[in-house]
């Protein structure tokens, strides 16, 4: 049985023009253990996603308006403020982007760390301190004892996300969110991240959702990629198969705009075009004005999500076609 | 070799360079080390002074007549003068602060709770928004001296009332800023980190909202101050504030006021005392502002 089933999950914004969807008919599985990916550009709707499952949603002006999400047999839509709270820390943990914000600038990060067990637990002051430490440790930060009384403007940013997953994991999630963790570091310090998240998964035995623009953190880190392109889910599958066989133009696509180390240098590609405008996007496939395989047919309907291999599906309606590179 | 490796371990070399203390002390010392608000702390504190100790710096009660000693120019017998009943104006001025000063203290408390309060559930619950901040701008439409008036004209003259009359027109600024200072820190990532971490509502602004918003409401509360202040004493200059023979700086400048000619004393030197403390308390503020403010400090 699958942790988390999104099922036709819809979100709409209300903008200037009526609503418009940034989530549309999106559906997805995430087994108990597994790492699974979420690509896409800025605006493709894969943190709105996030958001929708951890029940963070600004609303307004933001509102499910169809679907369901359903983690350990139980639909998040339905449940009220106070059960979402249960599930938020020991059910779903939530990583985000920016680690010089993530942490409250006015207490110590052993405060923080003990007010996130004291919210769910009832544990001893002494037993708080202990599961800090504990923690601190665990994500790999030396003299952990000692670093609980220092303030968060004390700390480096490869720091701070450390403690930000010391924080999401310290009350033993079984699914964590991670929304572009390592966008905002170092490279030297993404590689370490994700070295640890994907340690941290083996001990923890959780399953992790990593959200990221980067082809190279999910081709590191994942078992299972999804790809998003305006709101909408154009094609999944698991990692080998993805860029082995990528059976989406979008998905072509950002495979050929990452740099490549080879002696040829040549001009790097990109995507003409931008992402349509949310308010009035394409009838058809949403990829469809910007794509170099399109026909008549693309913008005539919204091409279905259609297995083409084991566990691979592709939103195109030309799939077949597309060359072998 | 391995003492090199370990010097460049970004960890050891951050711990090393970051002192171990809290942010609060820092601040303090800056705030110490700024120029105006030591000029305002020892002003004010000269008037905070005289007033905690009035009894034992003044030579004689501020209502005690003296028919024979009327008029008399500031000299070493009488500091500051006497007034046209021959009351000793040290010991009124001085009465007057203290006055004064319990006033301002009070408004700033008032204003300090129930600025924190609707501010905060205004910019934090944006169902109350709506209607606490159309309450708001209702208030404060009317030019704060009138509606003090109306106020203080309705409910009498009374010290309390006077303290009420005041709160009623500077609660709904202090929380229009607490209000937009609680909007600006709801959106931070913390916050979001919090929720995400199972944390309440009444968790999240306790320990995460308000503690980060503070600072705005702080620098508002000292020239809160200045403004109660100089607020009362227009109203019992006007005649609205506590009864004579009480001496408040308002009351002895609208009796001063028909003398300025002859005796000039009677209405400068409660002026003076007046300009002093809000002065004292402006430049307070404006140490505040330089140091706690962000938008602020990055420009220095």
């Amino acid at each position: 049985m699958s942790l988390l089933s999104v099922r036709n999950l819809q979100v709409l914004f209300a903008g200037e023009h009526g609503e418009f969807a940034a989530v549309d008919d999106v559906s997805f599985d995430l087994a108990p253990g597994e790492v699974l990916g979420i690509v896409g550009e800025s605006g493709s709707g894969k943190s709105v996603t996030a958001l929708s499952i951890m029940g963070l949603l600004p609303r307004p002006p933001a509102r499910v308006a169809r679907g369901s999400i359903v983690f350990e047999g139980e639909d998040l839509l339905r449940y009220g403020e106070r059960d979402l709270r249960r599930i938020r820390g020991p059910g779903i943990g939530m990583i985000f982007q920016e680690p010089m914000t993530s942490l409250n600038p006015v207490f110590t990060i052993g405060d923080q760390l003990m007010e996130t067990v004291r919210v769910h637990e009832r544990a001893g002051q002494k037993r708080q301190r202990d599961r800090a430490v504990e923690m601190l440790d665990k994500v790999g930060i030396a003299g952990a004892e000692r670093r609980l009384d220092d303030y968060p403007h004390q700390l480096s940013g490869g720091m701070r996300q450390r403690v930000m997953i010391a924080m999401a994991l310290i009350c033993n999630p079984r699914l964590l969110i991670a929304d572009e963790p390592t966008t905002a570091l170092d490279v030297t310090i993404q590689q370490q991240i994700l070295e640890l998240l994907l340690d941290l998964r083996e001990e923890f035995r959780m399953a992790i959702m990593i959200i990221t623009h980067n082809m190279g953190v999910v081709a590191e880190t994942a078992d299972r990629v999804i790809v998003m392109y305006a709101g909408r889910l154009v094609e999944q599958a698991p990692v080998d198969g993805l860029f082995a066989r990528p059976a989406h133009p979008y998905t072509r696509g950002l495979l050929d705009s990452i740099p490549k180390l080879s002696d040829e240098r040549e001009r790097l590609k990109t995507i003409p075009g931008t992402l349509p405008n949310p308010a009035s996007v394409p009838p058809g496939c949403r990829f469809e004005p910007r794509c170099a395989w399109r026909v008549g047919a693309c913008a005539a309907a919204v091409p279905p999500l259609a297995a083409i291999a084991a566990g691979h599906d592709s939103a195109c309606i030309r799939h077949r076609e597309l060359p072998v590179q | 070799m391995a003492e090199a490796v370990a010097t460049l371990d970004p960890q050891a070399s951050v711990a090393a360079a970051a002192p171990r203390r809290s942010p609060r002390w820092a601040t303090l010392r800056r705030l110490l080390r700024h120029r105006s608000f030591q000029t305002g702390l020892v002003l004010f504190a000269i008037i905070l002074v005289a007033a905690l100790f009035a009894p034992m710096i003044t030579p004689s009660d501020p209502t005690k007549l003296a028919m024979r000693a009327r008029f008399k120019p500031p000299s070493w017998d009488f500091l500051f003068g006497t007034d046209n009943l021959g009351r000793s104006q040290l010991s009124r001025v001085v009465y007057g602060a203290q006055l004064s000063l319990m006033i301002g203290t009070a408004v700033v408390v008032i204003n300090a709770v129930f600025g924190t309060l609707i501010g905060s559930l205004s910019g934090y619950f944006r169902r109350l928004d709506n209607m606490l901040m159309r309450i708001n701008d209702a208030i404060m439409a009317f030019p704060a001296i009138l509606l003090a008036i109306g106020v203080a004209a309705v409910l009498g003259r009374s010290m309390p009332n006077m303290i009420l009359a005041l709160s009623i027109v500077y609660i709904p600024r202090t929380a229009r800023i607490v209000r937009s200072s609680v909007i600006v820190i709801r959106q931070m990532e913390y916050v979001q980190a919090a929720v995400a971490a199972g944390a309440g509502h009444w968790r999240i602004l306790r320990r995460h909202i308000l503690p980060n918003s503070m600072a705005p409401l702080l620098v508002q509360l000292s020239f809160l101050f200045a403004y109660a202040v100089l607020t009362e004493a227009t109203l019992s200059f006007l005649g609205l504030g506590a009864e004579p023979p009480t001496p408040t700086w308002g009351n002895i400048m609208a009796e001063g006021r028909q003398y300025m000619r002859e005796a000039p004393w009677i209405i400068a030197i409660p002026g003076a005392a007046l300009a002093i403390t809000v002065m004292a308390l402006n430049l307070l503020g404006d140490g505040l502002r330089d140091i706690l403010d962000p938008r602020l400090r990055i420009q220095q």
